[in-house]
């Protein structure tokens, strides 16, 4: 095993794609959530405004998901096959989903009737909870593990992805987007909409709240091992810990009207839960727990070590690049929403 | 039906409807290059108007080209999991760096592109779209890189046996720069960039038949021509390269490209025909010793025949290879006879004057289109029964636990979906052109530029 500061090359790849994904929820995120509340607002031009605040940049935040996709493919090829083919039904409906969610919002600004914009702003926000569910139930699923045979290959049927935990988890991922997403949308609007959005901020983070104890709870009661992680490792109840002073800190700053650190900490607060999920399957990428032994982990199902090498320095050259001209790109379209005649 | 065909299908349908938009994206970014650096250089609005407009189209295209992609990503490992396994490597390593050095970039800036008018200066906007081109580019290039490695394996081992055998890198450049990357880059590249030329082209000759926006449209008809006619030269010379690169190292591809049975005999070279796989048996108008002299330089050289492969290990179907491989040689031609003709009567001065050639041009959109396609079909046909060449078999590279009836279901969907997609996709280019490229500025902009430079948007 080749090692770099101490840690193999594997663990890195692990750390970069758990890195990815997270960039994905945190970015994909708010542009989701926004979309799962669209039907909320119900003036045209509230919509407008909306779907403004993430037109230039939805595109860019999707790409993660593309790079995550890759990224797996070349690290752990084992595990994007068997994940892949495992999730056939949900991730084929994930897929339609992301497919009308960037059309709509393409489609909808093209002509001026009102029956083909409601139609579109149906089919953005269907889409974009639709997305959110099945992100989330693949989730789950992956965080309890799946029947694996000794080829690594999924032999439950697809009925199986639908248990209680996944379930959970669905719409925890979709209350977590849509708090996330309000928040966004209240620091990109003015006004009225600045007034209605800060209500729907609040309402969205009881949501949150309150999916996310339920689930915790049923994780404690029914799937104990899932904390093993943590009870046998102490000092590492600080992230928890973390995450709970951030959620709270949440509603805090949107009474105080800073929506920036309000935004700020519902980004963080979903970097860790994937940390706390990334520490609980680790070292398993997909975990069997019929047979523990037809796991795939960072090892079995990783490419060769020299493909490992390429990998991370790929992502040495790429992360900053990438870092910076999404910086850029935020920058030039900061603060309020304003319309114009390239809007949608 | 039995999963393998299904998931064939599955895979070339969706490919071939994502591939109708990248090249037109590839093809428009550097047609926008142009007319936007033509503005700041001369600071015409005729041409910001232009440049404006295509952005609009440009948004559409590539929202599209955006949708159906993410699939395209996934399917490896939903419908050929054991294939992922065996190339994930290699494979995998060139679709990540497709995500970080091409899609970022593209994606990033298109938002400027389209979006950034009056937050950036004209000077910034205009790198953005250099950058959104570079990024298309970029995009083609890893994708072109993955596929012509299985098309020419190169700088990998095999380790493992069965099942777990799988293909790993030991020579990253090796892989990177396989006997036919350049040559099939090159040539995508180039087919990429017909495709936006003849949109432009086919759209402008539209306006000019129909006497609309003909301040815009004739500067813009000469710029998409003179990227056409250059282009399609280029062609000609990139398709010879690949397709010297195909006898060398995909024998039974050029046999079946040319319905070649006999190795004893010298090879012809057909301007059309038919092939009798059955028999073995090719006919139609042809040049006899064409194929050897192409290839060897001398007409009575043999050349490898099909016959002498096993017949497991060549392509099944033959004839569809042929005609795939002989429609987009004619396409290329036409195209050159057609931009050639063009440039001509530009040259003369008289190019607007022909309206039938205006005609022929308003149609011509399709041609690159069609190349497109059969030059992938031709390639993929060709290659089979291999999914890598010579290592690995398409039967074998199939996902073990996804049933007919799951490839079915989303066979349907995907089929449902595209479709009204692609009717949206028309409905939509059609209001667009329609509308045509005014308005696009502020008002006040329009209005005083259009006082100034083109009467022919006071309506
Ligand atoms: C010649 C170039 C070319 C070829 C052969 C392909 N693509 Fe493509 N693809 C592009 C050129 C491109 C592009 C022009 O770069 C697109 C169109 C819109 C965009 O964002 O990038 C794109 C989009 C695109 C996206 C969406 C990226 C985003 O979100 O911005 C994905 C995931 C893929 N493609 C994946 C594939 C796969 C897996 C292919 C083959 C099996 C494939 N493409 C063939
Ligand atoms: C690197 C990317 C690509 C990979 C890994 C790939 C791989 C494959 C695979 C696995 C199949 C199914 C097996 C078969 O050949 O029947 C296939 C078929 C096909 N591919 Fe590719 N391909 C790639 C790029 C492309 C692109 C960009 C196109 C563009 C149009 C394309 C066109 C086709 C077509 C038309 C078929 C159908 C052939 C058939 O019906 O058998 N391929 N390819
Ligand atoms: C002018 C004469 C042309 C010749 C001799 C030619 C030759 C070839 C050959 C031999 C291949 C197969 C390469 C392989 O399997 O590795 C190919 C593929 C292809 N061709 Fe052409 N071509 C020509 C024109 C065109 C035109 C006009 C277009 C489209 C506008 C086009 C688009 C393509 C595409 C997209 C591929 C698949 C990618 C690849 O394999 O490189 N070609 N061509």
């Amino acid at each position: 095993m080749h090692t770099f500061l101490g840690v193999d090359y594997n663990q890195w790849w692990f750390l970069v794609f758990g890195a990815v994904i997270s960039g994905y929820a945190i970015l994909d995120g708010f542009d989701l959530g926004a979309g799962a509340l669209h039907l909320f607002l119900n003036k045209e031009q509230s919509r407008r405004i909306a779907i403004n605040a993430i037109g230039p940049i939805w595109d860019g935040n999707e790409v993660w998901l593309v790079i995550g996709g890759g990224a797996l493919f070349a690290g752990f090829p084992v595990a994007y096959a068997a994940i892949f083919s495992a999730f056939y039904i949900p991730f084929m409906v994930f897929l339609i989903g992301l497919i009308w969610r960037g059309v709509a919002i393409e489609f909808r600004s093209k002509e001026p009737m009102r029956w083909w914009r409601k139609t579109w702003d149906i089919v953005y926000c269907v889409a974009s909870i639709i997305i959110s569910l099945s992100l989330g139930l693949m989730l789950g699923n992956v965080v309890e593990g799946l029947p694996l045979n000794k080829d690594m290959e999924f032999t439950g049927d697809w009925l199986y992805f639908f248990n209680p935990f996944a379930i959970f988890v669905a719409i925890t991922t979709l209350a977590l987007f849509m708090m996330h997403g309000a928040i966004f949308l209240t620091m990109k609007t003015e006004n009225r909409l600045y007034v209605k959005m800060h209500l729907l901020s609040n309402n969205f983070t009881i949501f949150f709240v309150v999916s996310f104890v339920i689930t915790t709870l049923y994780t404690l009661l029914y799937i104990p091992h899932l904390s093993d992680f943590f009870k046998a490792r102490p000092g590492y109840f600080v992230i928890p810990l973390l995450m709970t002073l951030c959620i709270a800190n949440i509603p805090r700053q949107i009474k105080k009207g800073k929506y920036r650190y309000a935004f700020i900490s519902s980004a963080v607060t979903i970097a860790l839960l994937l940390i706390m999920v990334a520490l609980e399957v680790f070292p398993y990428l997909l975990y069997s727990p019929q047979h523990p032994n037809n796991s795939i982990t960072v090892y079995n199902g990783a490419s060769s070590q020299q493909t490992v090498k390429i990998l991370l320095i790929i992502a040495l050259i790429g992360t900053p690049l990438v870092a910076t001209y999404t910086t850029f790109v935020f920058w030039t379209f900061k603060g309020k929403v304003k319309l114009d005649e390239m809007s949608y | 039906m039995d999963v393998e065909i299904l998931a064939r299908i599955q895979f070339a349908f969706t490919i071939a409807f994502h591939y109708i938009y990248p090249p037109l994206s590839i093809g428009l970014g550097l047609v926008l290059v142009i007319m936007e650096g033509l503005y700041l250089k001369t600071g015409n609005r005729i041409y910001e108007q232009a440049v404006r407009f295509w952005i609009r189209i440009f948004a559409l295209i590539f929202g599209i080209g955006v949708a159906t992609g993410i699939i395209m990503e996934f399917e490896f490992g939903t419908n050929w999991a054991t294939y992922s396994k065996y190339v994930g490597d290699i494979f995998g390593s060139a679709l990540a760096a497709e995500g970080i050095f091409a899609f970022a970039l593209e994606s990033g800036f298109l938002g400027v592109l389209i979006f950034g008018w009056k937050r950036v200066s004209p000077r910034v906007h205009f790198i953005s779209t250099i950058m959104v081109f570079f990024g298309s580019l970029f995009s083609a290039v890893w994708i072109v890189v993955a596929n012509s490695w299985q098309q020419t394996p190169a700088g990998y081992h095999i380790v493992g046996e069965g099942l777990k055998a799988r293909a790993e890198i030991t020579d990253f450049w090796a892989m990177v720069f396989n006997p036919s990357s350049i040559d099939r880059l090159l040539h995508v590249w180039i087919a990429a960039i017909l495709a936006g030329a003849f949109l432009v082209l086919s759209v402008n000759a539209w306006y000019i038949l129909h006497k609309k926006h003909l301040e815009i449209a004739r500067p813009s008809f000469k710029i998409a021509l003179a990227v056409a006619t250059v282009f399609s030269l280029l062609q000609l010379f990139t398709g010879h390269r690949s397709a010297d690169g195909v006898s060398k190292y995909q024998p039974a591809k050029l046999a079946a490209m040319e319905g070649h049975y006999d190795s004893s005999s010298r090879a012809d070279m057909y301007l059309f025909g038919y092939v009798d796989n059955r028999n073995g048996r090719t006919s139609g108008l042809k040049i006899p010793g064409g194929l050897s002299f192409l290839v060897h330089g001398d007409f009575n050289a043999p050349i490898r025949g099909l016959r002498s492969f096993k017949p497991d290990e060549r392509p099944s179907q033959v004839n569809s290879v042929f005609q795939f491989y002989h429609l987009m040689v004619a396409i290329g031609t036409g195209m050159i006879a057609l931009t050639l003709f063009g440039s001509w009567l530009w040259w003369k001065g008289k190019l607007f004057d022909k309206r039938w050639l205006m005609w022929i041009f308003a149609y011509s959109v399709l041609l690159p289109q069609i190349g497109n396609q059969a030059g992938w079909f031709t390639a993929e046909l060709g290659r089979q029964p291999w999914v890598v060449y010579g290592l690995l078999k398409t039967s074998d590279g199939l996902s073990k636990i996804v049933t007919a009836n799951q490839i079915i279901f989303s066979l349907i969907l995907f089929t449902l979906v595209y479709i009204v997609l692609f009717v949206l996709f028309l409905f939509l280019m059609h209001r667009k052109i329609e509308h045509g490229p005014v308005d696009y500025g502020t008002r006040e902009e329009i209005e005083d530029g259009a006082r100034r430079d083109n009467p022919i948007l006071e309506h």
